[in-house]
């Protein structure tokens, strides 16, 4: 004997209605705890702008023909976005899934691994979009020059954001223990944070270091932020827009894979 | 017979060497509540992981609601409710904000999700708490409003997983009586549970699992008749005095069941000989599964 017939049209990987839940919740449970989330990811970014800017900044008059704060204000916002998307998801997907057991629960709704990795990101990406300006605000308070180019800004902190969350998800999803992951952060984010071009420019770095440092999606966020500051650069902007999207595909679909080999028995 | 809610068949699943679910067959046809009851470690939360598609088993079919998991399982997801064991609510938003989420996420239409919170509160008896953050409730109103997540969308089909373990007395009648309306409804219910109380009162069938395996389903009266007769001899004394009745009882061609102060003598019906003096009561649902299991449920 078989099961009552299906009352309805059988539904389908990635939907949109099952990601639109998952940010939803996302959104209802961020107006419980925005406040902290805003001053974590806006004044942390806003101290290092504020110390390399003014530090070196009475050190180093001009780098690549910007005073050193536009250098460093533009160049800030990749680390600002970096922080706010892979922190928030290596930490936080780990903490829904190992100990508040949130995933559980969504995972017995209609919805599938693949549709809750990808409305976290989606979610984290805007957030890290949002916050990543923050530099570029305090920048302009300290000299910046407005331009109808950083309107381009949050999408870039967005393609970005989507990149690095899903790599805090892939991390999150490999680890087995919450204490590994400054592993992580010494070993994979500060160096590449340092050298990405937002403090210095990799130009003075040796030779193997520049090209390794192409190889950084922060790089190309750093170059496009500046870009979209003072002028854009036609199809090499296209091409770190191209590098951009490419990290943050790969990182979705692993952050998917192992997730989903950590998630279902 | 009505169609089946649940059917699964010579479904396996191993984690490396640990056999938690071994060939197990089980049916809940749809608008009845089984049972499901059995010792930890008995492989129930892993089945119900596998109606969920949260488990992948290693053989075996499983179908729910007419789809075949785990390929459509996101489909028989979207007609039935989940009640998981651990709360795994959003503990700092409120009652009424924990429902809308699940609103989203089972899909009600924007024009009906007023309606769904309002149906669900009322159900679980929370429209008064409806702005409470969950992390000032009681656990008694926590574990109603995970039943109300899990009925916002109207589901045929309710999974609970001992839906009242670690509740006190008075809020585990208040849950009996929800699951009781359900059932009246006409929603089907597979409810895991190893209180056995719990499994006569609300279970219209159940089926008792060991090591991974249905040893016994059926209608509670009909097994405890068929397994251990319609009456028990409990007898009492110090252990000495236990183990000597217990030899004699099967002496007889008595089954025998111990317990900590007592021996509890069962299917009088098969005595050979006089069957020793003590207390007579009606056999019950615990007998069967000790009887059948060798385990005592805790």
């Amino acid at each position: 004997m078989t099961t009552a017939p299906p009352p309805g049209p059988r539904l389908h990987r990635l939907e949109r209605s099952a990601v639109m839940g998952v940010l939803v919740r996302e959104v209802i449970n961020f107006s419980s705890y925005w406040r902290s989330v805003t001053v974590s990811s806006t004044v942390e970014p806003t101290i290092y702008l504020l110390a390399f800017g003014f530090g070196f900044g009475s050190l180093v008059a001009k780098v690549q023909g910007l005073d050193y704060v536009e250098f460093v204000g533009t160049g800030t916002v990749a680390t600002a976005v970096m922080f706010a998307s892979v922190f928030t998801t290596m930490f936080g997907t780990f903490v829904k899934r190992e100990y508040q057991r949130t995933y559980d629960a969504i995972l017995a709704a209609p919805v599938d691994t693949e549709e809750l990795v990808t409305g976290e990101v989606l979610w984290v990406a805007a957030r890290a979009g949002v916050y990543g300006t923050a530099p570029l605000v305090v920048a302009m308070l300290f000299g910046l020059d407005p331009s109808w180019g950083m309107l381009a800004v949050p999408p870039i902190g967005f393609i970005t954001g989507f990149g690095w969350a899903s790599f805090g998800v892939l991390i999150a999803a490999i680890l087995k223990s919450i204490d590994h992951f400054s592993y992580v952060t010494s070993i994979v984010i500060t160096p590449v944070f340092l050298v990405a071009g937002t403090y210095f420019p990799l130009d003075g770095l040796p030779e193997w270091a520049q090209v390794a440092g192409h190889f950084n999606p922060l790089y190309h966020c750093v170059q496009l932020v500046r870009h979209a500051a003072f002028g854009w650069h036609g199809w090499t902007d296209a091409g770190h827009v191209g590098a951009l999207l490419v990290f943050g595909a790969v990182m979705w679909r692993l952050a998917i894979w192992r997730s989903r080999e950590r998630l279902i028995d | 017979m009505p169609p089946l809610a649940i059917r699964l068949h010579g479904v396996r699943k191993t984690y490396g060497a640990l056999v938690a679910v071994d060939g197990l067959d089980l049916v809940v046809p749809e608008g009845t509540c089984v049972g499901l009851l059995g010792p930890n470690g008995a492989g129930k939360s892993t089945t119900m992981r596998m109606l969920t598609a949260q488990a992948i088993p290693d053989a075996g079919e499983i179908e729910v609601l007419g789809h075949r998991l785990p390929g459509q399982s996101k489909s028989a997801r979207a007609l039935m409710g989940v009640v998981p064991q651990l709360d795994k609510l959003d503990t700092t938003l409120t009652v009424e904000q924990n429902l809308v989420v699940f609103t989203h996420l089972y899909r009600i239409r924007r024009t009906e999700r007023r309606a769904a919170v309002e149906r669900a509160l009322g159900i679980a008896n929370l429209a008064d708490r409806r702005d409470t953050r969950v992390d000032k409730l009681s656990g008694g109103m926590r574990r109603r409003l995970l039943i109300a997540r899990a009925l916002v969308h109207r589901p045929r089909l309710v999974l609970m997983d001992e839906p009242t373990v670690g509740l006190d007395p008075q809020v585990r009648q208040e849950i009996w009586a929800l699951i009781d309306a359900l059932r009246s409804e006409g929603v089907s219910i597979l409810m895991s549970t190893h209180y056995i109380e719990e499994a006569e009162r609300l279970a219209d069938t159940v089926t008792v699992m060991s090591h991974g395996r249905a040893v016994a389903a059926g209608v509670p009266d009909v097994l405890i008749a068929e397994h251990c007769g319609a009456e028990a001899v409990e007898v009492y004394g110090p252990p000495a005095r236990l183990a000597e009745v217990e030899a004699g009882a099967q002496a007889i061609g008595l089954r025998t069941r111990r317990t900590g102060t007592s021996v509890a003598l069962l299917r009088l019906q098969d005595a050979t000989g006089p069957v020793p003096p003590g207390e007579r009561r009606p056999a019950n649902l615990e007998d069967v599964f000790v009887l059948l299991t060798g385990e005592e449920i805790t």
